[in-house]
């Protein structure tokens, strides 16, 4: 009896290692063909934290406008009519990637002073997303619809994006806005390289990242006629630098500790 | 014990109702799968990115893993196994040779009875608004 439960258990064990192996085997048998990957394009803009330079001497209310035009028809952001829908719910449901404010509202701490100059206190102030080095908005998304890649850029993953507004809270810039309805319909015209949002999802700037993975200027910057300036703010020979070393610069509400991306020549 | 025949009896006709799906499904006639016409394109291109019967089966893990790739990884070209490289993109990529959604997409995802939501935010047909 002994005798032949050993050999039960002997034959049971190699048999059992004779049929691992073998499925093994198929396993790496099959599949040595070639294999498809995935990788950047040869024309990719990189950097270690892409920033902007907006020189807010060289930006007067037009040129405002057609740098909000061109960002806001290449990411077919609806424009909410107020003739249409009213001017109650245009506020209510505006959506905006970038977008020209007064100089209170972009700078709420620098305030404190009195008796400012009337030139620049009525200057247009282009505001945007400010590709923060510690983004509250990346800490506040339960989802991780919201994070910030390797080369500095805040962006939204649309698809993970469960509508919560946790982000919109988050941000001290209210760069964000919320689809509060089916944005299709109020998208003057549509660009079909790139798709629109749905309903229920937060958006906002993302940098151009569709263009600079093929090599191209953010769309602002293409549009402000040189007023705007982008580059790598990690590299000290970046063409950014240079314009930062020379002239004297300001950022929205650094005692935040957000450390925006976005710089302002005033 | 002398309803032992009532007993069988509904429990024969309890497990052939429980059945009665398979049953359907032998003695009816099929629902015959749905014919897609490609667009001129499409004919040209006369490969995909992948062979025919590989996108039929696995054209949804293939977007997945592209979503992934784009938008995460921010890499946008695919290299497919005979070495041609496409870019990576729904809207500029797929639609653009199969640009005839109710002929082709909507087709086989009804006879499927599911329903992607990748329309709502990708724009259907480049071509056919142009």
């Amino acid at each position: 009896m002994e005798d032949s439960r050993r050999q039960f258990l002997k034959i049971t064990g190699i048999a059992a290692l004779g049929l691992s192996t073998a499925s093994t085997a198929g396993v790496l048998a099959a599949d040595q063909g070639p294999q498809p990957y995935t990788r950047k394009g040869d024309e990719a803009l990189t950097a270690k934290q892409w920033g902007l330079v907006i020189d807010t001497t060289k930006i007067d209310h037009e040129l405002a406008e057609k740098i909000t035009e061109a960002c806001h028809t290449t990411h077919n952001v609806p424009f909410f009519d107020p003739e249409i829908v009213g001017p109650e719910v245009a506020k209510r449901h505006e959506i905006k990637w970038i977008w020209e404010t007064h100089y209170h509202n972009a700078f709420v701490d620098s305030g404190s002073n009195n008796y400012m100059s009337e030139e620049v206190e009525h200057r247009p102030f282009l505001v945007l997303c400010n590709h923060c080095e510690a983004p509250p908005c990346c800490r506040a998304c339960p989802t991780e619809a919201t994070y910030k890649r390797d080369d500095g850029i805040v962006i939204m993953n649309f698809h993970r994006c469960i509508g919560c507004r946790f982000c919109m809270a988050a941000c001290p810039y209210g760069s964000r806005s919320f689809n509060f309805r089916d944005p299709r319909p109020f998208i003057k015209e549509t660009n079909l390289k790139w798709p629109t949002r749905s309903k229920g999802v937060v958006e906002k700037c993302n940098f151009c990242v569709e263009r600079l993975a093929v090599g191209k200027a953010p769309a602002c910057v293409e549009a402000s006629d040189g007023a705007i300036v982008f580059g790598d703010l990690e590299d000290p020979d970046s063409h950014i630098r240079e314009v930062l070393r020379e002239h004297y610069t300001t950022r929205r509400r650094v005692s935040l500790g957000t450390g925006p991306a976005v710089y302002y020549i005033i | 014990m002398n309803d032992k025949n009532k007993v069988i009896a509904g429990i024969v006709i309890f497990f052939v109702l429980l059945t009665s799906p398979f049953w359907y499904n032998l003695l009816a006639a099929k629902t015959p799968a749905p014919e897609v016409v490609l667009t001129a394109k499409a004919k040209a291109a006369k490969v995909c990115v992948r062979d025919t019967a590989w996108m039929k089966a696995n054209h949804m893990q293939l977007l997945d893993e592209w979503r992934d790739a784009v938008v995460l990884k921010s890499e946008r070209i695919y290299v497919s196994p005979d070495g041609k490289e496409y870019n990576m993109s729904l809207s500029n990529t797929c639609l653009d040779c199969h640009s005839n959604y109710t002929e082709f997409c909507q087709r086989c995802h009804e006879y499927a009875s599911i329903e992607p939501y990748c329309w709502e935010c990708h724009i259907n047909n480049p071509k056919e608004t142009e």
